[in-house]
């Protein structure tokens, strides 16, 4: 099989000494890894069925992998697996300014994909925390939010077509760049999100708005985490609709203050990251009421960003977050639970009391205003015995989240980390439902094999 | 030192976020996981833990990495790359996995013989300047084999004199406030002397008594950098006997390399009591002018204004964390319109000995810095690092380099010319 994937793509593409699998046994998930038996790397969606039909032949499972920044151990090899990785195929075929469209490869970069639509005064609004690396191709496998999702949207709500390279190593492409569409099922929803498990991405069709002519990023610290909770409820029941309501609690802000030194305010319980755009006025009057609604909700103070550069500064603060609260201890476990934004204090107030309880560190920020935290667990894998009230915490957040009606993810996928809650949250019926629909499309189960459902 | 006796919560300190990546210079021109800083870190790893043995490959990936610490600055982790990398290094040249016969002798020549002995290495430049002027050289150069040739053309000019020709070792202005100590550097000290006379002038202007001893010993960051700790704690010591940082209220570096590994002495010499005394008081030059409000000049340095670009040496940037300050004092000089550099702070492929261990890929960061430069439309290149001025103007003989102390001395000379 090696000597055929080489034959197809030159030695250069295909790796399989010991040390150039390694960097491929884990992605950016704590604690889960394997080596595959090879990375190959292909460079058009010809090239990768081809891959597909050889490894079929030879029956060995696929994991698709973009920049490796998964946080659910999406691209974490199963035993036996080789590692396709996409990263050579990074163009940006086209932008089409009069449908509002962008064409790209799947190894496009998400900063370099709004860059691109920058320069047509157009606007890529997903803006996961790790766009300055994560492929376009990786953020519509796993659906990912970012900073803006509240006003904007998640990742598929900008996909209008995906090209795919299905398990029996055909070409199909779902979806087209009319606005509207109707013909028969949507597939193309059905891959987006499919975590590699249904097909290998080869090209993307994007939605693109026009560029908010103005914003306003303000920074509101309060005494309590609580308090932080209401004034987003509070700002939502207002009907304003920020296009990002970030949190960060103190043990992330001394975090995220410790790298960038930029002077955040280290002494408060929890901060506020509020950001609105659009029309200079509208923006202008979205601001004054946000900064009110702050105050009247007990926060401490309330800044608002000198000029574009300090709020671009900002949000790369807030960006930084996760991999921030690593400096405390070796090793860092996130969850990425979402309530109905209508119980976030409450979830808020027992994720700090259950990491008090079971004497663990814990630091939470997250996307508040979609209802979207990330309770970080700061610890050691070394420690058995500590890990196992790691364990321990996490099943008492997901129950809880699961009581109000939440979900075990909102935007980081099911993978290998939270596949144990899956059936908790679906149910039966639904369940087999999504395994049903596996084995139809791909039968031998060959891409991403044991992820989301074994 | 080995990375298996190294403290394991240093390489587990990495959670492979891959944020480092896109400032990676060796994994942007491959996209291969093992030549980027969290691939490199997953394999020092698994030499720690004897997943993989500490093989030639290892020792290859080891020596394509810069060493530029753009991955330390971009990791939110606050991840020890430096470390991990030194002691890679080490651990590699203890144990000869990569060891060659003429490897070893340029090894031994080098930082056994030249960069330990002051001396030697000062009789050494001036041979190689009566080899340069004598018109040897040109009479060498048409005899050497092409590798050879490529290689010698990279042996940087000596200059006429060093700086203890011109700087004497105690020197103040009227109303000397500080005292400082001024480090000539080695590479500096030879090709670049005028610097550290243009540095002592510096500070002279700003109410400085400047003690620059005539023999310094080099302060054993290119030991450090190329797996040799040992060496490298020799000639902190005899630093540190030289100038003891009590009598100093800062001891001033001029050298991006340098700087960046002077100040790590008591990691470096755990037992050494004055070690963090030292390390506090070690300073960038230009940190030390922000910090000490320096004087604007009242003229120019040039007849007509000039355009400048400033580029970040990866040590003063990465390894100091000093960026805003050089560019403060360059702001501060009149006559002078400083432009953006894009990518200022990606490496310009000297880092040491790259350009002779890898010189594919260094020739490939060269050429994608010198277009960035050529696209500034500047006159005059400002940088403060000996090796990156060396590698650029190799290049670019036509552009002027110059280090920002230079322009500011320059200016500050213009000054008592119109008085
Ligand atoms: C510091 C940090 C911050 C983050 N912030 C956010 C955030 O704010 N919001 C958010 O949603 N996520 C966030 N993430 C998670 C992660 O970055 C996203 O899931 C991202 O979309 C992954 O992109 P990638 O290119 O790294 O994909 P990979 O990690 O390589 O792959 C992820 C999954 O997608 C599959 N896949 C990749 N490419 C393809 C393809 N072309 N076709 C089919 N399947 C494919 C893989 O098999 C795998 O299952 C963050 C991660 C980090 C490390
Ligand atoms: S070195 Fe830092 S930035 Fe790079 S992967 Fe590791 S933790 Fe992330
Ligand atoms: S030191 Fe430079 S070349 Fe080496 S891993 Fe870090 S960024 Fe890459």
């Amino acid at each position: 099989m090696i000597d055929a994937l080489t034959a197809l793509l030159g030695a250069e593409n295909v790796l399989t000494a010991k040390e150039d699998l390694v960097p491929y046994s884990f992605d950016g998930t704590a604690t889960f890894r394997e080596l595959p038996v090879a990375v190959v790397f292909p460079r058009t969606t010809e090239e990768v069925a081809r891959c597909v039909k050889i490894c079929r032949e030879h029956q060995t499972p696929i994991i698709t992998r973009g920049s490796g920044t998964g946080l659910s151990g999406g691209t974490v090899p199963t035993p036996g697996a080789i590692v396709l990785c996409l990263v050579h195929m990074t163009k940006i075929v086209e932008i089409d300014p009069a449908n509002l469209t962008l064409r790209a490869e799947p190894g496009a970069i998400t900063a370099d994909i709004d860059a691109a639509a920058a320069e047509h005064g157009l606007f890529y609004p997903p803006d996961p925390g790790s766009m300055k690396i994560s492929t376009i191709g990786g953020n519509v496998a796993e659906n990912s939010g970012g900073l803006r999702g509240l006003k904007y949207g998640v990742t598929r709500d900008y996909v209008m077509a995906v090209t795919v390279v299905l398990p029996d190593g055909e070409v199909a492409t779902f979806g087209n760049a009319c606005v509207k569409d109707v013909a028969g099922y949507s597939m193309k929803d059905v891959f987006i999100g499919s975590e590699g498990t249904l097909g290998i991405i080869t090209e993307v069709l994007l939605k693109l708005l026009p560029r908010p002519e103005a914003r306003r990023t303000m920074l509101a610290t309060f005494s309590s985490m609580e308090a932080a909770a209401e004034t987003v409820s509070a700002i939502i029941a207002a009907r304003i609709i920020p296009c990002t309501l970030e949190f960060l609690d103190q043990m992330t802000i001394r975090c995220v203050e410790d790298y960038t030194k930029m002077g955040l305010p280290t002494d408060c319980a929890a901060l506020l990251l509020m950001e609105t755009d659009g029309h200079p006025a509208a923006v202008e009057d979205e601001a004054n009421r946000m900064a009110a609604i702050a105050r009247s909700h007990g926060a401490m103070e309330v800044m608002t960003a000198a000029d574009e550069a300090e709020s671009l500064k900002l949000a790369s603060a807030r960006r930084s977050a996760f991999a921030s609260l690593a400096r405390v201890r070796p090793t860092t476990i996130l969850e990425d639970v979402t309530v109905p934004r209508s119980h976030l204090a409450e979830m808020v107030t027992f994720i700090a009391e259950t990491a008090a309880k079971l004497e663990l560190t814990v630091g939470t920020f997250g996307h508040m205003g979609d209802g979207n935290l990330h309770p970080t667990f700061l610890t050691d894998e070394r420690d058995e015995e500590e890990m196992k009230r790691v364990h321990q915490a996490l099943d008492l957040i997901v129950s809880k989240t699961l009581s109000l009606g939440g979900t075990i993810t909102g935007e980081h996928g099911v993978g290998l980390a939270k596949k144990m809650w899956l059936r908790d949250q679906l149910g039966d019926a639904s369940l087999n439902l999504m395994k049903k629909f596996k084995e139809t499309i791909d039968p031998d189960c060959l891409l991403n094999p044991h992820k989301i459902f074994d | 030192m080995s990375l298996k006796k190294l403290d394991f919560s240093i390489l587990q300190q990495c959670m492979h976020c891959g944020m480092c990546l896109p400032s990676c210079p060796t994994y942007d021109t491959t996209k291969r996981e093992r030549n980027s800083p969290r691939g490199r870190i997953a394999l020092m790893r698994a030499v720690a833990t004897d997943e993989i043995p500490l093989s030639q490959s290892f020792a290859d990936e080891m020596s394509f990495c810069l060493g530029c610490l753009a991955c330390q600055s971009a990791c939110p982790a606050a991840v020890d790359y430096a470390t991990l990398f030194e002691t890679s290094r080490a651990e590699i040249e203890a144990t000869g996995v990569s060891v060659s016969a003429p490897r070893r002798l340029l090894r031994f020549l080098t930082l056994d013989l030249l960069f330990t002995r002051p001396r030697f290495l000062r009789v050494v430049g001036k041979l190689l300047r009566f080899y340069q002027v004598s018109g040897a050289e040109n009479l060498v150069r048409k005899i050497l084999p092409k590798r050879l040739r490529e290689l010698e053309r990279q042996t940087p000019r000596m200059a006429a004199q060093f700086s203890n020709d011109l700087i004497d070792p105690v020197e103040s202005g009227d109303g000397s406030s500080k005292k400082v100590a001024l480090l000539t550097g080695c590479v500096q000290d030879l090709v670049f002397s005028q610097v550290n006379r243009d540095t002592a002038d510096v500070l002279l202007a700003n109410s400085c008594e400047v003690h620059t001893p005539s023999v310094q010993p080099c302060c054993g960051s290119i030991h450090s950098h190329n797996g040799e700790p040992g060496m490298a704690r020799e000639n902190a010591s005899r630093l540190l006997d030289l100038l003891p940082p009590q009598d100093f209220d800062a001891i001033i570096s001029n050298a991006g390399g340098c700087g960046s590994h002077l100040r790590h002495f008591s990691k470096l010499l755990p037992n050494e009591p004055r070690a963090a005394l030292w390390d506090a008081k070690v300073r960038d030059v230009h940190e030390f002018l922000a910090e000490i409000e320096v004087r604007s000049p009242d003229v120019a340095p040039f007849e007509e204004e000039k355009r400048v670009t400033y580029h970040d040496s990866c040590h003063l940037a990465h390894g100091q964390k000093v960026t805003l300050e050089p560019r403060q004092v360059i702001d501060l000089i009149p006559g002078i319109e400083r432009v953006d550099l894009s990518e200022s702070d990606w490496c310009c492929g000297s880092a040491g000995v790259y350009s002779l261990t890898q010189p594919e890929q260094s020739q490939l960061l060269l050429e994608r810095k010198l277009g960035h430069i050529r696209a500034t439309g500047a006159e005059i290149l400002l940088t403060a690092n000996p090796g990156c001025v060396l590698q650029i103007q190799n290049e670019m003989p036509e552009l002027k380099i110059m280090n920002p102390v230079s322009l500011l001395a320059q200016a500050y000379r213009n000054e008592s010319k119109k008085l």
